[in-house]
């Protein structure tokens, strides 16, 4: 079996590992370093569930492998606020306005969402729904994330959040 | 949903990874966002996986004399957004916005698209309307494939086995010039049942070029040559894009598909190549 060793910084840690080849950027996180919050729906780069910001853009995890990201920096949703502190703007405004029901799809759309509002402060609906276009939700219906998102960007507009 | 086991290399230059195609069961690696997820359905199960992340040089976008040549490696992300490439083929900037969703974009390259030569995507498309070629190295130096040679079918082209693609080269595009693009599929972002790529030059008040091509209609891509026949020399009007758009499905025998019977998809080359027709003149002002 092929095997390479790998630097990654992972929401901030350095992490150096010896990996088989074949293993992707989603079981590393899962599996190497137990951070759960990157799910897996499809593993095959349809449902978006896993969605990591690689370098600072969102990726889909599950169709990267890690042998090919050695060096980047990668932020999960842990990376987004830590346990016991207070939830980033978008998390809030998906706990506020239901924009989840079973939550599995969640940490994709959030990562997206903060992708997005970088971007684009005041997004269009038409921007919002090609940001999350590529992210199923079998639950909502897409109605409660998209005012999540919206209420996100109000939020982050009025600097009442990061 | 995990690939088979498998060997992976990163050499640092083209002949290495040449050498390296050549020696085994290899296939490259560029973005992935079409390999990996045939990997994790086992569809594909090659030795070794070369990724071309480490070979230096197959990531620039530059204009050489009348052409712009887009290296194999350039994200499909940095692309949309790079302004030499939206002046100079707004097609390709055009096309990039409805390649896959903006997460499948930010690794996804040039070069891997056109290589996969899938018949529903777009760049595949963009090469074959604007009359550009393919950069190929092998063991035995480098040569341009032309792009009405290079798709050969379903995931099929020119390539040869120990073959790289490194870059793609597409004419600049002429002053007033306009790019449309238009899909129709169930899910934004899917796989289209059918779509077309249009670019229109105007001079005066008349259409002086015109190219049209569509995706999705057949194994490859496809020129819609009587639909540019019909609009060169027309005056672009609403009108003149109906009825030349009318005959995007001529000579067309569209792949058996049980959710898009061939009918509809004839029906729908004709809409999508009036409607990406229209964006390119409208833009071409």
């Amino acid at each position: 079996m092929s095997s390479h060793t790998i630097r990654v910084t992972v929401n901030g840690t350095e992490h150096e590992a010896t990996v088989p080849a074949r293993l992707t950027l989603a079981d590393f996180l899962r599996e190497h370093l137990d951070l759960t919050a990157t799910h897996l729906g499809c593993e095959h780069g349809v449902c978006g569930a896993c969605t990591v910001l690689l370098d600072g853009e969102t990726a889909r995890a599950c169709i990267t492998l890690v042998a090919q990201v050695d060096g980047a920096e990668i932020v999960t949703l842990e990376g987004i606020a830590a346990d016991g502190e207070e939830l980033h703007p978008v998390q809030q405004a998906f706990w506020d306005r239901h924009g989840m029901q079973c939550g599995f799809c969640t940490p994709g759309f959030i990562l997206s969402t903060i992708e997005l509002l970088r971007e684009h402060p005041d997004p269009t609906r038409e921007q919002i729904d090609e940001a999350l276009g590529g992210h199923l939700c079998r639950c909502t219906g897409y109605v409660k994330i998209v005012e999540a998102v919206d209420q996100a960007a109000e939020r982050l507009r009025a600097g009442s959040g990061r | 949903m995990k690939p088979a086991e498998l060997g992976y290399a990163a050499p640092t230059s083209l002949d290495d990874a040449i050498g390296l195609l050549a020696s085994r069961d290899a296939k490259i690696l560029a973005g992935g966002q079409s390999l990996v997820p045939l990997l994790n359905l086992r569809l594909a199960a090659p030795e070794l996986l070369v990724d071309l992340r480490s070979v230096p040089g197959l990531d620039g976008i530059r204009r050489e004399g009348d052409d712009l040549v887009i290296g194999a490696t350039v994200r499909q992300r940095r692309a949309e957004r790079d302004a030499t490439i939206r002046e100079v083929a707004p097609l390709v900037a055009e096309a990039l916005r409805h390649v896959g969703h903006p997460q499948i974009r930010s690794r996804g390259t040039i070069g891997g698209s056109i290589a996969h030569a899938d018949p529903a995507a777009e760049l595949p498309a963009v090469l074959v309307a604007l009359d550009g070629s393919v950069r190929a190295r092998g063991p035995g130096g480098e040569r341009e494939i032309a792009a009405a040679d290079f798709f050969q079918g379903f995931l099929m082209t020119a390539l040869a086995e120990d073959e790289i693609l490194v870059a793609i080269t597409l004419p600049a595009a002429a002053p007033r010039t306009g790019a449309g693009c238009v899909e129709i599929a169930q899910r934004a972002g899917d796989y289209a049942a059918c779509g077309a790529v249009a670019q229109v030059t105007l001079e005066g008040d008349r259409v002086a070029d015109a190219r049209v091509a569509l995706i999705g209609a057949i194994d490859r891509p496809v020129r819609a040559r009587t639909v540019e026949e019909a609009l060169i020399g027309s005056a672009g009007t609403p009108q003149d894009i109906a009825a030349a758009a009318a005959h995007a499905s001529d000579g067309l025998d569209p792949m058996p598909d049980p959710r898009v019977p061939a009918e509809y998809r004839l029906h729908l080359a004709r809409v999508v190549a009036r409607r990406a027709v229209e964006q390119a003149t409208e833009r071409a002002g």
